[in-house]
């Protein structure tokens, strides 16, 4: 076990350092100098030497990746080009946002995707089936970014139910308040997920029901009601335990385009408008940091196949 | 020719091909169809209050100054500076279908290349390249696909083929390094090996035919994910640059006035909703007939 949980970590390292390097080879292939940047329209070529001295950016591109993982290591992510904030401070401060997000959508989706799943999957092929599949379809080939235009249309500008795209804090406006601006891009964010989770939910459920135990449950006379519950869905929900740890680990990450539309100052569009302005410690951060939750949740997920399938016990 | 017929029992497969085809035509057809059914203001740059059609003028915005909406002359209503909304979404659909046509063909390509070096040479090859398509899985693909943006020439259509290609083929990767690693140990590649085969023999002649079948189906529900992508860049406005249409810029470009002019927004929309739901319906349809074992499951 020991040594599986630390060649795991090993790898997870590896991986990180590597995302580090991806991102900073892609941004280095930019054409320009951050340091003009910072500097500014009228910086003279001394004020860029000097910037670019205090930065690093004289250094030879080897010496500078080493020296940003290095740092980043130890929890120092530098300054941002474009404020002059600490990078993780400016992170940090976006993530509740960001979370505030994830999490209602999480409770959304899964309220709505895990029971219509199910009940597809009791009568499959009856018309209740055939409407869940079509919505599920709709709801896993909308665009995001449209369908919230379209909420924001509706009820915002048209009914008048939400405000339109506006972030209030918990503290600040009430735990109600918070909710009310936060209904549209829950729902905009879930739809998608909702759709996912129905059709993983029905597809699992369907596959375990022709399995030998399950009619050796039916044999020995259980009601359908038992297997169905303590057999067939608590088997089908393991892979959804797995889905939904990476995919809040993805949108932890920020989801650019529902942060976009709603004007949710989160991660995501912290994220964008960094690579927009090239400001690169905030983009290495902004991506190191998504990065983090992605990598962490692989390694829970093998963890937990491990300590749940035997087999994969005796190969290691 | 089972297969085939698999598919065609499918109706729902059938319908989205169908859609798909009508679609391919249209975009294929735009210049003749805008020309001569619509008009041919797709591409033009300043504002106008009327244009001319079949030779007589037509009001393209109202007393307020609003442009008009979905009437007899502008069948989807017309856009900020007067432009035939329909026309342009036909245009659109040229772009969008080769852009993520293009990407999804390239995605396979390295998808494919890295996936079969990986399962079968194994050993310190495939601890490398799996590594790094963990890697590549660990940035959230839009921020990697922004980012990509930013750094390459903007504003032509090879460029967004360049970054679907690049941003979407680890998953493939990933799918064809396992059923190689599989697949390599069956006894016909043990033959082949007994008789001589060497290894490109093997790759190209024994392994990749087993392979198009889930290659087939990827590609499908992959260009499905490629129309929804190109057309969140271009709605960021890192995609497809104004004033070439395509479904997501023309989003974008409506989505400041959504309140008055609705149409401008809505109907591109619906175009990417239609086209994704079709190629979702296709890939389902494929993986049905292509995938043994796939059919056994009830479908609706």
């Amino acid at each position: 076990m020991t040594a599986f949980l630390v060649r795991r970590l090993v790898w997870s390292v590896v991986v990180l350092v590597m995302v580090c390097a991806i991102t900073f080879t892609i941004f280095f292939a930019v054409p320009g100098k951050p340091a003009q940047l910072i500097a500014g329209k009228y910086g003279t070529q001394e004020t860029i030497a000097l910037i670019e001295k205090r930065l690093g950016l004289d250094q030879p591109k080897p010496v500078q990746f080493v020296r940003f993982v290095s740092r980043a290591a130890v929890g120092d992510w530098g300054f941002s080009y474009v404020s002059q904030q600490p990078v993780l401070g400016t992170i940090l401060q976006a993530f509740p946002k960001t979370l505030s997000l994830t999490l209602g959508a999480v409770v959304i989706w899964l309220l709505i995707g895990i029971p219509v799943g199910i009940l597809s999957a009791l009568k499959p092929g009856s018309i209740w089936d055939r409407a869940a599949m079509v919505f599920t379809l709709v709801g896993i080939s909308a665009p995001a970014y449209w369908i919230g235009l379209v909420f924001l249309r509706v009820f915002s500008d048209q009914l008048g139910w939400f405000p339109i795209g506006d972030y209030v804090e918990i503290a600040q406006a009430g735990v109600l308040s918070w909710a009310h601006h936060l209904v549209l891009p829950w729902v905009t964010l879930a739809l998608l997920y909702a759709g996912w989770y129905a059709r993983m939910t029905r597809a699992q459920m369907l596959d375990i029901a022709r399995l030998d135990y399950v009619r050796t449950a039916y044999a020995k006379g259980l009601p359908r009601r038992v297997v169905v519950g303590r057999h067939i869905l608590r088997n089908a929900m393991l892979p959804l335990v797995t889905m939904l740890g990476m995919d809040v680990a993805y949108l932890f990450g920020g989801a650019v385009l529902t942060e976009t539309v709603f004007g949710i100052p989160g991660i995501g569009g912290l994220a964008w408008r960094a690579i927009r302005m090239r400001d690169l410690p905030m983009v290495m951060g902004t991506v190191l940091f998504a990065a983090v939750f992605i990598v962490v949740a692989n390694l829970i997920v093998d963890l937990l196949y491990f300590s749940l399938d035997p087999r994969i016990q005796t190969e290691s | 020719m089972t297969a085939a017929r698999r598919f065609a029992q499918d109706r729902w497969a059938v319908v989205g091909l169908v859609f798909l085809a009508l679609l391919a035509l249209a975009a294929v057809a735009a210049p003749v169809l805008v020309d001569r059914v619509l008009h041919a203001s797709a591409f033009r740059l300043g504002m106008m209050d009327r244009v001319e059609v079949g030779g007589r003028p037509v009001e393209v915005v109202d007393e307020l100054g609003v442009p008009v909406g979905p009437n007899a002359r502008f069948p989807l209503g017309a856009d900020l500076i007067g432009r035939d909304v329909l026309a342009r979404m036909i245009y659109g659909a040229r772009v969008s279908l080769v852009v993520s046509t293009l990407g999804t063909l390239l995605a396979v390509l390295l998808g494919l290349a890295v996936g079969l070096t990986a399962g079968f040479y194994r050993g310190t090859v495939d601890t490398i390249l799996s590594r790094f398509v963990d890697a590549m899985m660990a940035i959230p693909i839009l921020l990697l696909a922004i980012a990509l943006a930013s750094v390459l020439p903007q504003g032509s259509v090879w460029t967004v083929v360049l970054i679907l290609g690049l941003v979407n083929w680890t998953y493939l990767a990933r799918i064809i390094r396992a059923e190689v690693l599989s697949l390599r140990e069956k006894e016909y590649v043990e033959a082949a090996r007994a008789l001589g085969a060497n290894d490109p023999a093997i790759l190209l002649r024994h392994l990749l035919p087993n392979l198009i079948g889930p290659l087939l189906v990827f590609a499908t529900l992959s260009m499905a994910g490629n129309i929804l992508l190109e057309s969140a860049l271009s709605f960021l406005g890192v995609g497809i640059q104004p004033p070439t249409p395509s479904w997501g810029n023309m989003i974008q470009e409506g989505m400041a006035f959504y309140s008055v002019a609705w149409w401008i927004t809505l109907f591109p929309g619906l175009a990417i909703l239609a086209t994704v739901i079709s190629l979702n319906l296709v890939g389902d349809g494929l993986r049905d007939a292509l995938v043994p074992g796939s059919r056994q499951r009830l479908r609706a």
